[in-house]
């Protein structure tokens, strides 16, 4: 059986970032990859934005992940490509890991694992969309795929549903290419996506954004040939009496991602249901002993440079990890918050340089972040604004402030008017 | 009074603009960018513009593009029916110059992939 100190499972930038710093922290290091070739969502995110916290620079998305290829091959780390994991258990040796290839199936071992599975699209059938199935409802994945990828127009004149960031920048693709996009409809009062991709994707082409809006109905038996747009009362209910039919050949779907965690599931790690991902401690070892998570498996990141950040520290602990006790202490969250991670603290763990990631519930105004350790103030920052789709960052030394076994660690964000 | 949200990076400011005496006062910026930003918005607002080109190989029908600086708004539509107009038949890399000093701009439309450049993706067979 092949033998791996660290089997990383995803070949996305959580997945490289990850296998790059196990193998540079001396691990036998296995990425596997279930496409043809690493890079992940990235291979498909031609726009650029990315890594200016990394590199300073505004890269398009393939110049970001083909600096870890370029990293990962200088160093030698294997990649598995056209390869999917059908199975992963514990063994004597830590994990059997069943992978399925043109080669046939077999099972390879690893002392620790780190689950690099990224997300996926909510799609049309996940937010109640009702009529008949024909072609052209696509998520924004899958247009951005045909556009980017295959080169192929999926749509001449099309509604988005979602304002999320894939859905605006989708808008702004399809517009260049010559697609009419007729607008973008928001069921939330307030958009999901980042406030420059409202700016530079909508704005700049005179897409309008209806907030407050849903599509509840799509027509059409082949192709699609209309959808039905409803604005929505406070409780996001349709009114029925505002329904309007709008005549378009594709409906495109940017409602949400979910964190992939099917895997990490059926080994028994616990998941956080406000994340959707693993709950984990601050050295991003999950619920299971030797399991790691990082990326959008984790938690959904809106900037590929936590993504990374998040798979270093994973491959980092993954290649040092060793069998051990662990003292675990709950980190608990106020109800402004939508999530917080980590969210468990190993006092057996050096944890004096933790990041933390947490997003607000909803938009909030100016704020203060406090962390109580038993029901004192031991530190706090001060924010401007929080908005649910701009995650915050924050690293702490979290060695410094009295924490035992038997703390209750509590962050909380008080608005100041 | 102008107001817009700055896009040179991910935090997104709203930038308020006033413009007295030919020159302009920038507030609700965090950095110099978003002064910087917010004066060229008002005096000639430029853009990138990422895309694709279509290329004769099968395994990678498309390759992605960018410009590489920032070109004036109003030539957006320009820029992009000559990247649309580019086949390419050499298997070229990441940072290659894909049109020259486009439409007489100054920049020039870049590859921003090796995906031409086979086993840059898959290191490894399966």
């Amino acid at each position: 059986m092949e033998e791996y100190d660290v089997i990383v499972i995803g070949g996305g930038p959580a997945g490289l970032a990850a296998a790059i710093s196990a193998k540079e922290n001396g691990a036998q290091v296995l990425i596997i990859e279930r496409e043809e070739r690493a890079g992940g969502m990235l291979k498909q995110c031609i726009h650029d934005g990315f890594g200016l916290q990394r590199f300073g620079e505004r890269l398009a998305g393939p110049e970001y992940v083909e600096r870890f290829i370029d990293r990962a091959a200088e160093l030698g780390i294997d990649v598995m490509c056209s390869t999917f994991v059908t199975r992963a258990e514990k063994s004597d040796k830590g994990f059997a890991v069943t992978v399925v290839n043109r080669d046939g199936l077999k099972t390879l071992a690893a002392k620790s694992l780190v689950l690099a599975t990224g997300c996926r699209e909510r799609s049309a059938k996940q937010v109640f969309i009702h009529g008949t199935r024909p072609a052209g409802v696509f998520t924004a994945g899958t247009a951005q795929h045909y556009t980017n990828r295959l080169g192929v127009m999926p749509t001449k004149k099309c509604v988005i549903l979602g304002s999320g960031d894939i859905g605006l920048i989708m808008a702004r693709r399809l517009t260049l290419e010559g697609a009419e996009v007729l607008g973008v409809y928001e069921i939330n009062p307030t958009p999901s996506g980042l406030t420059r991709n409202i700016h530079q994707c909508l704005t700049d082409y005179d897409i309008p954004l209806h907030l407050s809006h849903t599509v509840t109905r799509v027509f059409g038996k082949d192709r699609l040939e209309a959808v039905e747009v409803c604005a929505v009362d406070e409780s996001l209910k349709p009114i029925p009496e505002t329904a309007e039919r709008i005549e378009c050949d594709a409906l495109i779907v940017s409602v949400g991602l979910i964190p992939e965690n099917e895997l990490a599931e059926s080994m028994g790690v616990e998941l956080d249901s406000h994340t959707k991902g693993p709950v984990c401690d601050g050295q991003l070892m999950t619920s299971v002993p030797g399991i790691f998570s990082c990326g959008n498996a984790l938690h959904v990141n809106d900037l590929v440079d936590y993504v990374s950040a998040s798979g270093e520290e994973a491959g980092k602990n993954a290649a040092l990890y060793a069998v051990r006790e662990r003292r675990s202490v709950d980190i608990h969250i106020g109800d402004e918050f939508m999530y917080l991670v980590p969210q468990r603290l190993d006092l057996n763990a050096d944890n004096s340089r933790l990041s933390f990631y947490f997003r607000s519930s909803s938009v909030l105004g100016k704020s203060v972040l406090r962390l109580k350790v038993d029901g004192a103030e031991v530190w706090k920052r001060g924010y401007p604004f929080l908005r649910p789709p701009e995650m915050q960052q924050l690293v702490l030394d979290m060695t410094k402030f009295g924490i035992t076994d038997a703390s209750d660690v509590r962050f909380e964000i008080e608005v100041a008017e | 009074m102008k107001e817009f949200s700055c896009i040179s990076c991910p935090r997104g400011c709203l930038l308020h603009v006033e413009e007295e005496n030919g020159g302009f006062t920038v507030t609700g910026n965090s950095c110099p960018r978003g002064r910087e930003f917010a004066i060229s918005e008002m005096t000639a607002p430029k853009r990138t513009i990422c895309s694709v080109v279509k290329t004769v190989f099968a395994d990678a029908p498309v390759l992605p593009v960018r410009v590489s600086a920032d070109i004036p708004k109003e030539m957006i539509f320009d820029v992009m029916g000559e990247i649309n107009s580019v086949t390419l038949t050499e298997r070229i890399g990441r940072g290659d110059i894909v049109i020259e000093n486009v439409l007489g701009l100054g920049v020039d439309v870049i590859s921003t992939s090796d995906l031409l450049k086979q086993n840059i993706y898959a290191l490894t067979e399966g």
